[in-house]
């Protein structure tokens, strides 16, 4: 399943977002393709964290639009519902600070995630309730899913922990795993790698180029560790007081003045 | 001892009914972290949606009771529910995100229209209805003649009760809409991100919590024979009281605080004064308010991340 080819899977046109007086991102356009990973850089304050919550329906922008193309169709972000973005055009993300249902089991975790498809096989919830085979099915589905990934990240062993009960790096590996729960065509990252150690970022790194090339889909990720971004992104776009100021291939975002000017200036390039 | 022991099944009748209209505050709560004043209006509903039914299958000459029962059960549970559904669309969901005092007066609002509109509609006057199960069996008797008695309709409350608890708690455990109602109640905002429809669940939750009210409704009108339209207030008060009781957010929680408030009444009422029999529970509330401020069971507040 390949998106439309003269499309990319993600375009963001001339975004801008206002609170009050200040402008948090101001005309920025950029476009994330179908099994690439594109990161989004740039110091504190740049404006990431805001693009991402337009994409996800946190508020609507103030202007531009934000379009998702797959399977020969498109949705506009900006006018869609939260669930509606994750059920329909299937954008997922995950949180700076991590956003688990502590109270819940790892397992659970990643069973919520699937809920659409089990409430439509349960019809609504009465055939569930009186165990009947089709939602008994769709169930040893979600189950299985949920295993494949708690496999990959490496959770099988804490399936049923309380997920607030999980160290750190576990609790942002689990997160991610229920992200691709959701079956996403784009998952969106809010810095995974932010209080990881050395061998963890380099294990996140592996996971996030398993997900592109095996689930092709594509990745769009903030991040500050400079070693993940000019490892695995392919595509690198530079956000700098709310403006572009710079796109392309990593090796040449990383070579540009204007980027060492704003951001890797100070701390040579990593 | 045989007095009692007759306490302790009036009680145990009436705590289950408590029970079953707090289990509507908790959830409710538990979800949007709103106490929905109107919900004893949605039992005292239910109990006249039963009166009805009841007389309208009297004419029609259905007189088994078991089916009687069984109909107007179904037919209650569909009106409150529609009820419950409704009073969240149009009182609570347009001030979702709005401060918090806002849904909760508004809450007051609906409880004060739906009280006079039942009156209007349905009169002030009492409304009886002939006992449909009146059997008792006799457990024991004294030596001075005080028999000790459970009745049919004690032993159906209690039961079906029971099975209603068992059955929601499966719902919330293992179905899918429970799941889905765990996670917005942790976290509205990532469930929808994770394509949750969380209005769809919290209306999901409104009716539920509405038809079990309903039931109770039932209930009442079977076991008191009177009915009428204020009779939600002081229940909703105590189912209230019940669910704070229990640890407010806590299912078994609701229904232990419902056993509990059925119980102080009636041990109140049969050993000190039927006067007073209030006072004793919500002196009760307060002693657990100050002394274990998330009731019985219910958990600390967990600090978000």
């Amino acid at each position: 399943m390949t998106g439309d080819p003269t499309r990319p899977l993600l375009m963001v046109e001339h975004l801008t977002q206002r609170f009050g007086g200040l402008v948090a991102v101001s005309d920025v356009s950029f476009s994330a393709r179908d099994r690439e990973i594109t990161a989004i850089i740039g110091p504190n304050g740049a404006g990431k964290t805001t693009v991402f919550n337009c994409l996800t329906g946190f508020y609507p922008p103030t202007s531009g639009r934000l379009t998702v193309s797959h399977c020969g169709r498109s949705w506009l972000l900006e006018r869609m519902e939260a669930h509606r973005i994750a059920g329909a055009a299937r954008v997922a993300r995950t949180f700076q600070n991590v956003r688990l249902f502590g109270g819940m089991s790892v397992l659970e975790n990643l069973i919520v995630a699937q809920h659409n498809k089990l409430m439509k096989a349960s019809f609504f919830t009465l055939a569930g309730l009186f165990g009947l085979p089709s939602f008994r099915r769709a169930e040893v589905e979600a189950v299985d899913k949920a295993r494949y990934w708690l496999n990959r990240v490496g959770l099988v062993g804490v399936a049923d922990w309380q997920a607030g009960n999980l160290p750190y790096g576990a609790q942002r590996r689990l997160e991610i795993a229920r992200a691709m729960c959701t079956e996403p065509r784009l998952l969106c990252l809010d810095e995974p790698a932010a209080g990881l150690n050395p061998r963890e970022s380099a294990d996140l790194s592996e996971l996030l180029r398993f997900i592109r090339d095996q689930h092709q889909i594509g990745v769009l990720l903030i991040e500050h560790d400079m070693s993940v971004v000019m490892q695995i992104s392919d595509h690198v776009v530079v956000l700098d007081y709310g403006r572009k100021i710079s796109e392309g291939p990593p090796e040449q975002v990383r070579l540009d003045p204007a980027v060492i000017a704003a951001y890797l200036g100070e701390e040579g390039d990593g | 001892m045989e007095y009692f022991l007759q306490q302790l099944i009036n009680g145990l009748t009436l705590g289950a009914i408590y029970g079953l209209i707090a289990i509507g505050y908790t959830m409710v709560y538990g979800i949007i972290g709103m106490i929905n004043f109107a919900h004893g209006e949605i039992y005292m509903i239910g109990a006249f949606v039963s009166v009805i039914s009841f007389l309208v299958l009297g004419a029609a000459g259905i007189t088994w009771v078991p089916l009687a029962v069984a109909v107007v059960l179904v037919v209650s549970m569909l009106f409150t529910a529609v009820y419950g559904w409704t009073i969240e669309r149009i009182a609570y969901r347009p001030l979702r995100g709005s401060t918090r005092l806002a849904p909760l007066i508004s809450a007051i609002g609906m409880s004060i229209f739906l009280q006079n509109y039942v009156q209007l509609v349905q009169g002030a006057r009492v409304k009886a209805l002939p006992p449909v199960i009146s059997d008792v069996i006799v457990i024991m008797v004294r030596e001075d003649g005080f028999k000790v008695s459970i009745s049919y309709l004690q032993i159906l409350i209690i039961l079906l009760t029971f099975a209603l608890m068992v059955g929601f708690t499966q719902i919330i455990l293992r179905t899918s809409l429970g799941r889905a109602q765990r996670a917005c109640e942790q976290d509205m905002k990532m469930a929808s991100l994770l394509g949750v429809d969380v209005d769809k669940t919290i209306s999901q939750t409104f009716v539920m919590g509405a038809a079990l009210a309903g039931v109770a409704g039932v209930m009442v009108t079977m076991y008191y024979g009177v009915i009428d339209f204020y009779i939600g207030f002081l229940a909703g008060i105590k189912a209230f009281t019940a669910a704070v009781l229990g640890g407010i957010g806590s299912l078994p929680g609701a229904m232990l605080g419902g056993l509990t408030i059925g119980m102080i009444e009636a041990f109140w009422s049969a050993y000190f004064s039927v006067e007073y029999k209030d006072v004793a529970a919500f002196a009760i509330l307060v002693l657990v308010l100050i002394f274990r401020p998330t009731g019985l069971l219910g958990r600390p507040e967990i600090e978000k991340v």
